[in-house]
């Protein structure tokens, strides 16, 4: 153990750290799952629907069967003794929601493009997929269901079992009388329709897993690219009815989630069953142009929003009905994602009558869930157009107007008007920031002169304030939400005879950088180096209890969990130490890794030495277990809320349509900041998600239900040219959550950034009488859209 | 056949089918792992490696294509002793990386913009990037790790 000196402890948290995940990733030393050398491991590949609904007449693998290297093909028939039940989804929103069968393959009908059919194991991947092509599939096509505003009239049914397309209805209306009032004494008021569009989330790394089993000792490793090793061992438990014990889940490096792998897929329950029947491992790696099919979608949802405000733009009461897509079936946690925007509408402004209703609908497209942000950009985009929009109807600035709306500081914790808590925050100093670092004044003198002078190259500024939940969750409130689990994270700190320290995480990383930050907290706590802390995660027989990473949980429920563990070692080794050095607890202090007598500093025992104490036992004091280790599941009381204000700086081109963000201003409050570069990364790579939905993604559909855009080459994930550097600052609010005073940070760039980029848009344009822009603002729909403003 | 290359100095030989892409040579035959596949379209550049120096998409190039001649992969560039290059450091430093998928075929593809240019600004260095897509770092600080790395190697010259 590497002491620092007491006299000149330094911290470590809130120090730039450079990150100890990165030399094995440099190097290609890590391992992602694909990576993984399996003796003998059979490959799975799926025959998948090229419709998005039909009957399945018949499946004849005769032919498939016989090809080389082939050791089975299977159907949803011959698989279904495999199952106890049905694919789970564990967020049953509402007592009566809907939810049709769902199970690894197809029975009678296909319900989406990519829906797999039949299962082809074999030999090698080559093998594989040649004897997929030779199953032969004959449906029978079906009207599918496509469209939102179709779907939630039934004109056509999704599932043939349901008798509507509608899974739930959930509305949140704590005081609809204050609802009508505001809008009916409004002096203005906002009624608009924005479509969130259906988002391929494009991990880089393509799911893969492997199952290995062991035939005789009748246990399952499961290797799997998941965000959520913890959460799929229960459910690969229930479903494929094996026993929790005998099941152990690794994640190994995985590349990239943002939800997409928080969930449980078809092809991990495949490998797992084929594993058992087979008795041989069998693996599975999914090809980009399946994945962008196989793996969920993120957004998808029609929002209808209205304010209603008085004349000076003080927001009196807001509105919102929402249709939101579920896709063909309920994955882990589709109908959910729109809850977790549902308490947000009112963004960050002191909003006294709100209401909000939410229809979730099933169409025949590749599921929905979770995506980064989930629930919550969708949320801050609403409010935040509509509050542009009521800022050119009022003719007033739209920083000024936020600034007369916002929530103040001195109001914290403040309580909704939708029954959340926010925990701290000052929005007024976040755009301030901003602002000043944008040189608003000036960037608007620039647009009127261009203007004036009739530039082609049009300026738009688009400003975005957010706030948003984290944190999740305080496990009462996800039971008032139905929500299937708590939301508690674990972890254990031990300190090893060399004084060596372990800790255990239940947070599963994948390019977070916990191992490093987490090693930050337990060292800045001991007093000791953080290289001597060893962080443990991802492996449900190395770490059993743990709630995973989605959501930006990881920091404040499972950091706070590390830091509340170190607490409770050090807690213990003073009970040592305090009874070999023969003087009470309490004239006990511990600085710089060493228990010492308060006004004695040279009376001291170093914790390295009540280490080794620990382990020897030789003479421990009464009552006190051998060995210096603590664990602790921590349940957090409340939910955190980042917050800050982006402003976007964008170049309209009025004579191609052409949208060029030139710059990124962004003032993030995530709280206190563990590792400041981790911090900007994560901001960066939000930012990006956002701009991408604002300007270059979505998931194109014909009217018969083909996924148009299905590899990378179609779908526009932003290169380094679509993007600039950006411009970083921000504001510290601890949160009173946690006694590390932190929010998190994994989704606050792409929260902030979508309706920053759209509002700049409009904002280039609203001369024209441009009012609107959907997403994303490709050149063609700016082109069209300034022709269309220009003709009227 | 039999293909015949020299992968990070190291002299290689493998039978495989004529439709073998270099990077499944790679990945199966050589066991180098380090080198990913994000696409099956030739538009992520998780598989960059340099073919005789220069950068290639190794999902577009047939084993058969690489017969005797030299490829590097990201095993290839810390010195024998474990130390990192100065490009991987610069990625270190300058966090320009998080779930690391993409990381390798940055890295090599950086390998070649440092070498294709005598002096790097950003548009250059974002220009050199554009076949590369990564998800998580919104290319801020690859694009700084790439420009401090051409200051030191610039420096070491």
């Amino acid at each position: 153990m590497t002491m620092t000196d007491p006299t000149q402890q330094e911290h470590i948290i809130g120090k730039r750290r450079v990150r100890r995940e990165d030399p094995k990733l440099l190097s290609g030393e890590n391992r992602f799952a694909d990576d993984l050398v399996v003796p003998g491991a059979l490959h799975l590949v799926l025959v998948r629907s090229p419709h998005a609904h039909a009957r399945i007449r018949r499946i004849d693998v005769g032919a498939a069967q016989s090809m080389p290297g082939v050791v089975g093909v299977y159907t949803a028939q011959d698989l279904q003794a495999e199952w106890a039940g049905p694919m789970p989804c564990a967020w049953p929103v509402t007592p009566d929601m809907k939810s049709p069968t769902h199970y690894p393959l197809a029975g009678e009908f296909v319900h989406y493009a990519g829906e797999g059919v039949a299962a082809v194991v074999a030999r090698s991947q080559v093998e594989a997929v040649d004897a997929a092509g030779a199953v032969i599939v004959e449906y029978e096509e079906l009207a599918p269901v496509l469209d939102l505003e179709d779907a939630v009239r039934d004109a056509a049914l999704a599932h043939e079992e349901l008798e509507s397309n509608a899974s739930f209805v959930w509305t949140l209306e704590p005081n609809s009388e204050a609802v009508d009032a505001a809008f009916r004494d409004a002096a203005v008021t906002i009624s608009e329709r924005y479509v969130q569009q259906r988002l391929i989330p494009a991990a880089m790394e393509p799911r893969a897993m492997v199952v290995v089993p062991s035939p005789m000792g009748g246990d399952f490793t499961v290797y799997s690219s998941t965000q959520i090793p913890h959460v799929l061992r229960v459910m690969l438990a229930l479903t494929a009815g094996i026993p929790e014990t005998k099941l152990r889940v690794v994640a190994p490096s995985v590349g990239g989630g943002f939800g997409s792998k928080l969930d449980v897929y078809a092809e991990e329950l495949l490998c797992l069953a084929l594993a058992r029947r087979l008795r041989q491992p069998v693996r599975f790696t999914e090809e980009r142009g399946e994945g962008t099919m196989a793996t969920i979608h993120g957004r998808g949802q029609v929002q209808y929003m209205e304010l209603a405000a008085d004349a000076d733009g003080k927001v009196r009461g807001i509105r919102v009905k929402l249709l939101a897509d579920m896709g063909a079936y309920l994955q882990l946690v589709t109908p959910g994602v729109p809850l977790l925007g549902a308490f947000l509408y009112h963004g960050v402004y002191d909003v006294g009558a709100y209401s909000f209703t939410c229809t979730g609908l099933f169409t025949n497209k590749t599921p929905t869930d979770a995506y980064r942000g989930a629930g919550r950009p969708e949320a801050t985009y609403a409010i935040e157009r509509a509050m542009d929009s009521l800022a050119r109807k009022l003719e007033m600035d739209p920083a000024e107007l936020r600034r007369r709306n916002f929530i103040a500081a001195e109001k914290f914790p403040y309580e909704s008007v939708a029954g959340l808590v926010f925990d701290s925050g000052s929005y007024q100093e976040n755009l301030t920031k901003a602002l000043d670092a944008a040189d608003y004044g000036q960037l608007r003198a620039e647009q009127q002169q261009r203007r004036a002078a009739g530039s082609p190259r049009r300026l738009g500024i688009g400003v975005s304030c957010y706030v948003e939940m984290c944190g999740l969750a305080p496990s009462r409130v996800l039971a008032s939400l139905n929500y299937g689990a708590g939301g508690w994270e674990a972890a254990t700190v031990r300190i090893l005879p060399t004084s060596k320290v372990q800790v255990v995480t239940g947070t599963a990383p994948h390019g977070q950088g916990h191992e490093t930050s987490w090693s930050m907290i337990v060292a800045d706590k001991l007093g000791i180096s953080p290289d001597d802390v060893e962080v443990l995660h991802s492996d449900t027989s190395i770490a059993p209890y743990g709630m995973d990473t989605y959501g930006s949980r990881s920091l404040s429920v499972g950091g706070t969990a590390v830091y509340l563990a170190t607490e409770r070692v050090i807690e213990k080794a003073m009970k040592i130490a305090a009874h070999q050095m023969e003087v009470a607890e309490e004239d006990l202090e511990y600085v710089g890794a060493a228990f010492r007598v308060k006004g004695s500093p040279e009376q001291q025992l170093p914790l390295a030495a009540i280490a080794f104490e620990a382990f020897t036992a030789h003479n421990l004091p009464d009552g006190v277990e051998p060995n210096l280790e603590a664990s602790i599941s921590w349940d957090p009381p409340n939910f955190t809320f980042p917050n800050g204000t982006h402003i976007a700086v964008v170049e309209v081109d009025e004579e191609t349509g052409r949208v060029e963000l030139v710059r990124y201003i962004a003032v993030d409050d995530c709280g206190n900041q563990i590792n400041p570069l981790i911090v900007e990364g994560q901001i960066h790579g939000g930012i990006t998600q956002g701009v991408a939905q604002a300007l270059y993604e979505e998931a194109l559909y014909d009217g018969s239900g083909q996924l148009l855009n299905a590899s990378l080459a179609d779908y526009l994930v932003p290169s380094a040219c679509e993007v600039p550097s950006f411009e970083l600052a921000s504001t510290v609010t601890p949160s009173p959550t946690n006694p590390l005073g932190v929010k998190g940070v994994g989704e606050a760039g792409t929260i902030g950034s979508a309706p920053a980029v759209i509002n700049a848009v409009v904002d280039a344009l609203s001369d024209l009488g441009i009012t609107n822009c959907p997403m994303p603002a490709t050149p063609e729909r700016v082109y069209q859209l300034i022709q269309q403003a220009k003709s009227e | 056949m039999r293909v015949e290359v020299t992968v990070n100095g190291q002299q290689r030989t493998a039978d495989v089918e004529p439709r073998t892409l270099l990077v499944h040579l790679l990945r199966e035959e050589f066991g180098l792992t380090g080198t990913n596949v994000g696409c099956d379209t030739s538009s992520c550049g998780a598989c960059t490696v340099l073919l005789d120096g220069e950068s290639v998409k190794s999902c577009t190039v047939l084993a058969a294509q690489a017969d005797g001649r030299e490829v590097t992969t990201i095993e290839g560039l810390a010195s024998a002793d474990g130390a990192l290059h100065p490009l991987q450091r610069a990625f270190q430093e300058n966090h320009a990386l998080q779930c690391g998928y993409c990381t390798p075929g940055m890295v090599m593809v950086s390998m070649s913009i440092l070498a294709e240019n005598d002096t790097l600004d950003e548009a250059t260095v974002r220009e050199g990037l554009e076949g590369n897509l990564c998800r998580c770092t919104g290319y801020h600080n690859i694009v700084k790790a790439v420009l401090a790395a051409k200051e030191e190697m610039g420096a070491q010259l």
